[in-house]
């Protein structure tokens, strides 16, 4: 079991609100993400969840069960750090096993979970080794490792990936999502960045400030956000929004427009604009445009054969279906 | 360094400082090691200009097989140990406290930085004369005020009340680079502890400890090389008496009081090789440390 409450959590630094009082359920088995630009709070409010910082008012709760003055350790709750944190001086064995020992459990089956863990994460080969004698990678897995072995009701990850290089954290994304499907426990993962939390969540959890903008699936959030926030920040390349007279048309204060919704054409369409920048991923391209429809340059995803030279002349359009609309506090109108 | 020219420039400009430390180093060396063959003792009319007789390892043979030398080594071990053990447990506890954050942090660690910058005399007077004076003393008032006998400290509890100066002087050494190992120690390691379910004891023993083991290491052996020649304190208080004749206080009784400079030289080349075993460990450690 892991579900976790929060109830009218807030937290507080001497004077600064960090966190206004917010409530959030994440329910037993899900896969959550804390997604949000840097300094919004998403993991102040993990170490809350973790109780390695005081709330300063309102309740979380653990299976049902008041847990706001709990130690860490008795929260039944396992950390993976951004740094990873692991023992420097211990080999992976004693790394993997030092919750175990902290237990109290006896040699023999502390050794039977740390061979587990370690067949789980292909780690075997390195029990013997410090943690400074092995790769990012491998040390993230370690890191995860000690967590498996205390069976915890929930996983919490503070942007564990972030000190990976590219290549490896797409690897890395992937095994932490098998893990998920397999031991079919909740997990809490902060990130800030929108690939991640689209491609491993169950449930997104957008925050700005301390404020939750919106809760919802990745397709949810990327097909209805919910604000103009979440709309620019879920989503890459950004959603183009647009303010002014081509807004007030559709009776809208914004209104927005995915780059993978736009129609590019020589001929014939809805806005006159000359090509800017191109960039060519091969599969995709993205075109720069100056429009007439807003100041700043709209981007268009295109197939990655389209090419269109710099400054020629071309004709946007929007998908109606695809236009997402905002009034004047940056809702979402229906 | 990059080009020939760029390194005979290095050379040349650091060559007044080598030829000053070689000099400063190398002519007092050699001149031990010459008067320690030599039978030199000045009041009986032994003098350079006469010529000195060699008498070869005599003066090493006497040196050691001297009914003082053994008391003296003794006494050096449980000066230095004593000192060590006190410096290290107190440096560890005070490094962990003012690691804390707390009210008037920075006048307080230059308070604890402080004794560091007394010197060893003055310290050793300040002792001597307003603490542990049976008479006058701090102590001595305080244990009448509680209807006890004032103790001689420096006569009675001779050693026990050395360790006690000279720790107070080293206190802050031990504190200051203990500290900064304190600090460099990562937060979310001791999070993950925490998480982990490591008590405070448990955080301290698995964690903390293992983190300052080097710099512990570091403060031994740097404080071993100076505490192996500490004299003022000596000199000031009890004069070596009571049992507190340590290896270079003999060294210096034989030279000046007993006047025989080649007796004293061969001490004194036990003293440099002494201190050259302990400087071989050091490197080796700081060394690791520089290349981790």
């Amino acid at each position: 079991m892991g579900q976790i409450e929060l109830k009218q959590v807030s937290k507080s630094f001497g004077n600064v609100e960090v966190i206004p009082p917010l409530d959030l359920i994440i329910e037993d088995g899900e896969f959550v993400v804390f997604v949000g630009p840097s300094g919004c709070g998403k993991s102040t409010l993990l170490r809350l969840i973790a109780g390695l910082e005081d709330v300063t008012g309102g309740h979380v709760l653990i299976d049902g069960k008041e847990a706001t003055l709990t130690v860490p350790a008795k929260r039944g709750l396992a950390m993976v750090f951004q740094s990873y944190a692991l023992y420097p001086h211990m080999s992976v064995r004693k790394n993997i096993a030092f919750p175990l020992r902290m237990a109290g459990l006896d040699k023999a089956d502390q050794n039977e979970r740390v061979t587990q863990a370690a067949e789980v994460l292909n780690l075997t080969d390195y029990l013997d080794r410090k943690p400074g004698q092995l790769s990012g990678g491998q040390r993230q897995r370690v890191a995860i490792g000690r967590a498996i072995v205390r069976e915890p009701a929930a996983f919490l990850f503070d942007e564990p990936l972030s000190n990976l290089d590219a290549a490896l954290r797409v690897g890395m994304r992937l095994e932490i999502s098998e893990l998920h499907k397999r031991l079919k426990t909740t997990m809490v993962y902060v990130t800030h960045d929108q690939v991640e939390a689209m491609t491993m969540a169950d449930k997104i959890v957008v925050l700005q400030a301390g404020v939750i903008e919106q809760v919802g699936s990745p397709l949810e959030l990327y097909q209805r956000p919910r604000n103009t926030f979440v709309a620019g920040f879920i989503g890459s390349p950004q959603m183009n929004l647009i303010d002014g007279p081509e807004a007030e048309k559709l009776g809208a204060h914004t209104i927005g427009i995915r780059p993978e919704h736009l129609e590019i054409s020589q001929t014939e369409g809805a806005w006159k604009g000359k090509v800017g920048v191109s960039e060519h991923l091969g599969s995709d391209t993205f075109f720069h445009v100056q429009s007439s429809a807003s100041p700043e340059p709209i981007t268009v995803r295109a197939t990655g054969e389209r090419a269109f030279h710099y400054g020629a002349e071309v004709w946007l359009s929007p998908r109606p279906e695809h236009l997402h609309r905002f009034d004047s506090k940056g809702l979402r109108i229906e | 360094m990059a080009t020939q020219h760029s390194r005979s420039a290095a050379r040349l400009m650091i060559a007044p400082a080598v030829t000053l430390l070689l000099g400063w180093m190398l002519i007092p060396l050699s001149m031990t090691l010459f008067f320690s063959f030599k039978k030199y003792l000045p009041m009986r009319g032994d003098s350079l200009e006469n010529g000195l007789d060699w008498v070869g390892f005599e003066n090493y043979a006497r040196f050691v097989t001297s009914s003082s030398f053994w008391p003296a080594v003794q006494a050096t071990l449980i000066i230095v140990g004593g000192v060590l053990v006190v410096t290290v447990i107190l440096g560890v506890i005070l490094a962990l406290l003012l690691d804390q954050e707390m009210w008037g942090q920075g006048i307080v660690r230059i308070l604890v930085i402080a004794p560091f910058f007394v010197m060893p005399t003055v310290s050793a007077l300040l002792w001597k004369n307003m603490f542990m004076d049976p008479i006058n003393g701090f102590f001595a008032h305080i244990l009448k005020a509680v209807g006890l006998q004032p103790i001689a400290f420096l006569s009675q509890h001779s050693l026990g009340a050395l360790v006690t100066i000279v720790s107070w002087q080293w206190l802050p050494f031990a504190t200051l680079i203990l500290l900064t190992a304190t600090q460099s120690l990562d937060r979310e390691q001791l999070e993950a502890a925490e998480m982990d379910g490591a008590r405070w004891q448990s955080r301290f023993i698995y964690i903390m400890l293992p983190h300052l083991a080097r710099a512990i290491t570091v403060v031994i052996l740097i404080q071993t090389i100076f505490l192996l020649g500490i004299f003022a304190e000596i000199l000031v208080t009890t004069q070596g008496s009571f049992g507190t004749k340590t290896l270079t206080y003999l060294i210096f009784q034989r030279v000046l009081e007993s006047q025989n400079v080649g007796l004293g030289s061969a001490g004194g080349v036990y003293a440099i090789i002494l201190a050259n075993i302990v400087a071989i460990f050091l490197m080796r450690i700081v060394g690791k440390n520089l290349d981790a």
